[in-house]
This record gives C-alpha cells, structure tokens and sequence, in this order.
C-alpha cells in the first residue's frame, strides 16, 4: 500500500525535475545566443557583409579548398608563363585570414577573384602580362573533377563486376539494382528514340556524359568538402562537354546533314539562300545552348540557396533562419530534381543532334 | 570586352583542358571497363528473357494444339463407340432374329416330324385295330359257324350275346 501512494509522489517529482531541468538548460543557453548575436554585428561594423561578393566566392572557382573557418586545404597551382611552367601551393597566394598577396614567382602573382595575375611593382594588375599566364591549377573544381572521375570509376567497374561475378540471368542487387534502371533509362529514353538502331556506338559518350553531369550536379549540392565545388555550374566544364557533343555531331554529319544546313532541299532558291547563314549558326548556337542552359541552370540554383542562406547575415537575425531553412530546404530539393533533369536533358540533346547528323533520307521519301 | 563584365562567363582553359582530361579518361575507362560489360550483360539479360517469354509462348501455343487435338481425338472416340455401340445392337437384334427363325423353323420341322410320328403311329394302331377286328370277326364267325350248326336259337342267341360283348369291347 505504502508502495503505491510513493509511485506517483515520485512521478511528480520526477516531472518537476525535468521541467527544472529544461527551464535552467534553456536559462543557460539564452545569454549565450545574446552574446553571439551581440558579438557579430560589431564584427560587421568592422568589414561591412558583401552579399554578392561572397556568393559569387562561394560560386567561383579557388586555388584553396575552404573547409571551415581558417582551415583549408591548399591545392598545386600550376602555371604556364614565357618562362615555361610553375608549380607552387595555393596557400603561398593567400595571408592567414585568406586574403589574397603577392607571390613572388617567375613573375609577381596574385589572386584577383580566383584568377591568377602578374601585378606591378605597385600592386596594379598588369594585364598585358597577365594574358600571357596559362593556369593549369589543380584548382577547386579540377580537384572536384578529379574526385568525380575517380568516384565514378569505382562505382561503375563495381557495378560491372557485380555482372561478371552474379552472372546475366540472376536479377541485379544492390548498387547494381540502383544503377541498372538508370541505365537502361539512358538507354531507352535518350539514346534509342533519337538514334534508333545505330544507338550501340554512341551509348559509352551517352552514359558517360549522362553520370558525369548528374554526379557533378550531386556533389556541387553538398556544402562541405568534398562537395561544394561549382564544377557542374562553371561555363568552362559546361562548354567543354558541349565542344564534345559538337565535335562529334560535325564528324558524323552524312551528306543528309550538310545537305539541310548549306542547301535545303524541297525550298526556291531565294529561300535556300536565306536559310544558309541560319543554318549554319544553328550549327553553332546548339553547344553553346547546352553549355549556357547547364551553367546557367547550376550556377543559378547556387546562387538561390546561397541568397536563402544570406538572408540570415543580410536582416542580422536568427529568428531569419526559421524562413530561410526551410526555403533552402526546398529549393535544394527543386535543385536535386534540376540536377537530374539538366544532366538527363544534355544527354538527350546530344543524343538528338547525333540523330540528326546520323539521320538519312526520310523527308524525301514522305514527300513521294 | 561583354564577356569580361563578369568573369563567371568567362571560361578558363585550365579549367576546361582539365575537364576534357577528366571527360577523356573517364569515357575510356568507363568504355573498357564499365560500360562495355554491363550493356553486354543487360542486353544478355533481356535477350534471355525474350527467349524464355517466346518459348512460354510457343509452350502454351503447344499445349493449345495438344488440347484440341485431344479434344477431337475424344469426339472421334465418342463417334466410334457410337457406331461400336450400334453394330453391335445390330447384331445382336440380327441373332435374336436369326435364333428365332432358326427356333420356329427347327420347332415346325419337330411339329412336323410329331405329327408324321403321330400319323404313323395311328396307321399302326389303326392296322393293328383292323387286324384285331379281323381276327375276332373270324373268330366270331368260327364260333358263330359252330354255335350254328349246334342249335339254331341258341345261334341267334349266342350271336346277339356276341355282338353285345363286341359293343363292350
């Protein structure tokens, strides 16, 4: 009976201990969030927050890998000038608090914006010089890129192991089970529509360009290392898959082909005339569609969840972050979705100008 | 000049002769040793499932053909017992028949043969009864001749007496 009377005594006692408990956590925690908040404005007074600066920091490509803090990981600059080549680390272009000195190499460097100059004696860029420079770095994104590969390799030779050890007739599993689908997707929603049965040849550039993309996409969401590298997002990597696509295309243009774009067949002369310039712009314009549509669609989903994430710095309050989390929550969802989408449509562009190049006499037959 | 407003669209040739390493060496390893196998072993894979699918197909269509010919097999059967069934119906009406004429031929010739015997028999009774009344017709007249020549009433007598007796008889 004592037992009994004694349980909920001690189940009120427990209950007002947590309820103390979590009333002096919070007690404790409140002056410490007051001393962050107090303690950052003054350290804004100081160095005034550049929004766009520092996205467009966070976008661009570095010779430093920043981790977090002062910490970063210093990555070989390699440079070509007159004076034949250069290998120096990263870290000899910035102090400690990460602005950018001089190093003095086989010239004066120094880093303006993660581009590597010849500055004067002064401290002005010399630009006449500067051109000369050729920065083959293993920078931030060549870094990234490099990751890319080595990650795709292992997972891709894994997943075709998979297939030599477990044999054809069993089902796929695991890894394999997740790669196969996309696979086969690759296979018969971008290649076969667009190439029909000559799809065999071009379905190595096809996958290849396909995961490239897509993994790059991938990483470039993930804020820390070794994500975070704008790689899918830089106009350099998006034009040089496009030259690719463009190479060839132009090398497996059939008579079909030229004949459209110097001389369109079934039109009067005046016309044909008239559709020659556009035709051979449009040669043009479709890589650098597919390397603007891809920077443009990464490099601004960065700059979205970046600016989300800004707006905590920019109002200077953390009650900031009960809307901004979320939002960048959802956008990095939208931007998972885009990631996927822009991979799958530069694979299935490609697959369509291929088609084109490749494509014989249809029309002239549907117009007997 | 346009270009250089934002060096974001500017591309730079390190980064892109890295990429086309990158893109270089990733489509030629992958190629050899990714991408070759797993679309051979996928187009395997589907290749064995579209032979496995035809050859349910074929199976089915198979056992679609051994039904029916099953089927026609039991009709042809079911005919043939019909007209088993029939012949012999036939036949046995046709031995019935058969047993019958041959009975009520057999039963006539034995009638026949029993009235011969009878008629036979009667021919011998009927001599047999001719002789006996010839016999005592000459015995009756012995006696009535000796009766006669003893005593002439007494022969009348004697002979009605006789004759009474005959009648008897």
């Amino acid at each position: 009976m004592s037992l009994k009377r004694i349980k909920p005594l001690l189940a009120v006692a427990f209950s007002v201990y947590i309820c103390f408990f979590c009333n002096s956590s919070f007690a404790q925690e409140t002056p410490h969030h007051e001393a962050a908040s107090t303690e950052a404005p003054d350290h804004k007074k100081e160095e005034k927050f550049d929004v766009a600066s520092t996205i467009l920091e966070h976008i661009r490509d570095d010779h430093n890998w920043h981790l977090w803090g002062h910490h970063s990981v210093p990555l070989p600059v390699i440079l070509k000038t007159d004076k034949g080549f250069e290998v120096f680390s990263g870290a000899q272009l910035v102090d400690e608090h990460h602005e950018p000195v001089v190093y003095n190499g086989n010239y004066p460097y120094k880093s303006f914006e993660g581009k590597i100059k010849i500055v004067n004696e002064d401290g002005t860029v010399n630009e006449e010089a500067s051109k000369k420079v050729l920065d083959v770095s293993i920078t931030k994104n060549v870094a990234s890129l490099l990751f890319t590969v080595l990650l795709l390799i292992i997972i891709f030779v894994s997943v075709a192991n998979a297939y030599k050890k477990r044999g054809v007739t069993s089902a796929p599993k695991g890894f394999q089970s997740l790669i196969e689908p996309i696979i086969i997707f690759v296979r018969d929603e971008i290649a076969k529509p667009y190439l029909g049965d000559r799809y065999t040849a071009f379905m190595p550039f096809l996958l290849t360009i396909f995961f490239f993309i897509w993994i790059n996409n991938l990483l470039g969401m993930v804020p820390f290392f070794p994500g975070g590298a704008n790689v899918s997002g830089n106009i350099a990597f998006t034009l040089t898959l496009a030259l690719f696509t463009f190479i060839i295309t132009t090398v497996n243009g059939k008579k079909h082909y030229w004949q459209h774009i110097f001389w369109m067949p079934g039109l009067p002369v005046p016309m044909k005339i008239f559709l020659i310039p556009i035709e051979v712009m449009g040669v043009f314009i479709k890589p650098i569609s597919l390397t603007i549509r891809l920077f443009a669609n990464m490099t601004a989903g960065h700059i979205l969840v970046l600016s989300l994430i800004a707006l905590i710095f920019i109002l200077n309050s953390l009650a900031a972050s009960a809307l901004a989390v979320p939002f960048t929550v959802f956008i990095s969802m939208i931007e998972l979705l885009v990631g996927f989408i822009q991979a799958f449509i530069f694979a299935m562009l490609s697959a369509l100008y291929f088609g084109m190049a490749l494509e014989e006499h249809h029309e002239e037959e549907l117009v007997l | 000049m346009l270009l250089e407003i934002n060096p974001l669209v500017l591309p730079d040739p390190g980064l892109m002769i890295w990429s086309a390493i990158a893109f270089f060496i990733l489509l030629f390893i992958l190629g050899k040793f990714a991408w070759k196998p797993i679309m051979k072993a996928i187009a395997e894979r589907e290749k064995g499932i579209n032979d496995a699918i035809a050859t349910a197909e074929k199976v089915k269509a198979e056992m679609a053909q051994l039904q029916s010919d099953n089927e026609k097999l039991l009709a042809q059967a079911r005919e043939e017992r019909a007209t088993i069934l029939k012949e012999a119906k036939d036949i046995k009406d046709k031995m019935i028949n058969d047993a019958k004429e041959q009975a009520k031929t057999e039963a006539a010739k034995i009638m026949a043969e029993t009235q011969q015997a009878i008629e036979n028999q009667k021919m011998a009774a009927v001599i047999d009864l001719k002789n006996q009344v010839g016999n005592l017709v000459v015995e009756v007249a012995e006696k009535v001749l000796r009766r006669e020549l003893a005593n002439k009433p007494e022969q009348e007598n004697y002979i009605k007496q006789l004759t009474d007796e005959i009648k008897l008889n």
